[in-house]
């Protein structure tokens, strides 16, 4: 009896949060439709956003994306690898090394934006600009990154470590060709968490990249993302609703479809390996 | 190859302790001690290895047998506090002392271990990966020994329809003998052998073992083993470790028949009569 209720309660739980899931999205969708068209996806915002498209906006936010990836990922792999499989166990450095990523893994992205600003903007010379915001946003999503493959390096088996030290194969190419392949899951989930954080970041952006939104002509221009011009529509421009809303929509289909995009890259990547050479 | 398969050894038929050959010390170690940091785990281990021989290696847990054979790859270079000293023989040259290139000794002294430890890749990519590492280019020839190989473990027959299916399907003694092939892949001098069936089935075991027997002659083989009757069964020559004052001893080395049969040390003969351990 007791256990049918616990189970009752359980399966309330999951109702509500796929409830309040669906209404979200639900709301995000039929609002958004409402305003949506393709050309919203390609023409210049007109009077603050209020009519036009966000084509410019698009166009930002896909630079500031790469730009943080192409740094975080390789970085961010390399930190977990050196942490998983070179550092010495018990290795101060190594140790400080992991406190410092959890710490700042839970630092709000306002602060990431403060250093940014300071760091990138004033400090390196970058101004409000592309590549600051990109820059930031590596280092937002730099310490989740790391721990996630981290700890899927470490859940590797032991005994592959062993098998291919036993055959003769360097340490570098047993990461390369068995662990980093068995990790896989491990690195696409961070993948997906660092995706999903830095496309829907508005605070660590707003003083890195700014929130001018003409087309970016280089990266050292600055560029609305689209999170930052959905945050402005809403907050700032009284009657930039339904422009908001057609945004978060596509702020969605783009999160989703980026997400889709980078598992079946790694997928595809990583299954060339496993099977033939 | 084939003449094996019309008349397959059975067990029993196998004479006992007799050297199948000249006996000429392939390996010899003197004064072999290993310690974990502070803790020494094995010492004064002096014994001769023969060509074409099987040795057996028994004893009780955590007598050190597992670190001797790792010792002998230099395995143990990887635990940062393992510590070796004493001498090892090897084609005139100090395993322990002299400048040795590990990959390519790892090459020439192969492991097995207790677990199955296949790659989580293909089945073929398992063989020709650590081929690639060694540098075999030639894709004709890599096919060719990776087909040898498999015939040698006996496996080609059974699974040379799904060479590209996970090697992780396959069922534990089929895994152990595709890692035995993984070594042979590289045609090694001397085949280490950690408790290589005591993670099988008594069928599979079997099979294993009699694939053991098989190799005698062609590769020199060491065989850990808590199975008694296994190395009377397959070893010319045998070993027995025991832990005095908790480091363990090489209490007793010789013909594998004459260590059961006569046993020259009580502790021996204790051991084997089932009395201790
Ligand atoms: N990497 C290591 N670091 C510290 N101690 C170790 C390490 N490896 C083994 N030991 C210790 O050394 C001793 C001998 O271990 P070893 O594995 O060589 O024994 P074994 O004879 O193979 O035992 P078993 O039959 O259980 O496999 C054990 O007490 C073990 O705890
Ligand atoms: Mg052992």
């Amino acid at each position: 009896m007791a256990d049918r209720l616990f189970a009752w309660l359980m399966l309330g739980c999951a109702v509500l949060v796929v409830a309040s899931l669906l209404w979200v999205l639900s709301d995000v969708l039929i609002e958004g439709f409402a305003h949506f068209s393709w050309s919203f996806l390609i023409t210049e915002p007109v009077d603050a956003g209020r009519s036009g498209g966000i084509g410019p906006i698009l166009i930002s936010t896909l630079w500031i994306l790469l730009i943080a990836l192409a740094a975080a990922l390789p970085l961010g792999l390399g930190v977990a690898i050196w942490l998983s499989e070179f550092a010495p166990r018990n290795s101060r450095f190594a140790v400080h090394t992991g406190i410092t990523l959890d710490i700042l893994a839970g630092v709000p992205s306002i602060v990431y934006g403060l250093f940014g600003n300071a760091f990138f903007s004033i400090y390196l010379g970058m101004g409000f600009s592309l590549l600051s915001g990109g820059l930031t946003l590596a280092c937002m999503i730099l310490p989740i990154f790391v721990r996630t493959c981290e700890s899927g390096l470490r859940a590797v088996s032991d005994d592959w470590r062993k098998g291919a030290l036993a055959l003769g194969m360097t340490r570098s190419s047993a990461i390369w060709h068995i662990l980093l392949p068995a990790a896989r899951p491990a690195i696409v989930a961070g993948m997906v968490l660092g995706i999903g954080r830095a496309t829907a970041e508005t605070a660590a952006l707003l003083f890195t990249s700014g929130y001018v939104d003409r087309m970016p002509e280089s990266l050292l221009d600055s560029g609305r993302a689209l999170a930052v011009h959905i945050y402005d529509l809403s907050m700032n421009v009284t009657g930039g609703d339904g422009a908001a809303y057609a945004s978060a929509l596509v702020l969605v289909v783009l999160i989703i479809s980026l997400n889709t995009l980078a598992q079946s890259l790694v997928d595809n990547w990583f299954k060339r390996r496993l099977v033939v050479s | 190859m084939n003449q094996q398969n019309a008349n397959p050894y059975t067990l029993g038929e196998i004479e006992q302790g007799t050297p199948c050959c000249v006996p000429q010390p392939l390996l010899q170690v003197r004064d072999l001690a290993v310690s974990y940091g502070e803790k020494t785990v094995l010492s004064q281990v002096s014994l001769d290895i023969y060509k074409g021989c099987i040795t057996a290696l028994i004893g009780p847990s955590g007598c050190g047998k597992t670190s001797f054979l790792t010792t002998l790859n230099r395995l143990t270079d990887q635990q940062a506090h393992a510590q070796v000293s004493g001498q090892i023989l090897f084609d005139g040259q100090d395993l322990l002392r002299d400048p040795i290139d590990t990959l390519r000794l790892r090459r020439r002294i192969g492991m097995i271990f207790q677990r199955p430890n296949p790659f989580p890749l293909s089945i073929w990519r398992n063989l020709e990966l650590p081929l690639k590492e060694h540098g075999v280019q030639d894709r004709r020839v890599r096919a060719q020994k990776i087909e040898q190989a498999l015939r040698d473990v006996g496996l080609w027959n059974e699974i040379s329809d799904r060479l590209d299916s996970s090697a992780l399907a396959l069922s534990g003694g089929q895994q152990q003998r595709l890692c035995i092939a993984r070594a042979l892949v590289l045609e090694p001098e001397i085949l280490l052998m950690d408790e290589p069936c005591s993670a099988l089935d008594p069928i599979s075991s079997g099979v294993v073992e009699e694939l053991i027997l098989r190799l005698r002659g062609r590769y020199t083989v060491i065989i850990v083993t808590h199975n008694l009757a296994q190395a009377r069964r397959v070893a010319n020559y045998a070993g027995f470790f025991w832990m005095t004052e908790r480091v363990g001893k090489l209490i007793e080395f010789g013909q594998c028949r004459h260590l059961f049969e006569s046993p020259g040390h009580e502790l021996t003969a204790a051991y084997i009569s089932g009395a201790r351990g």
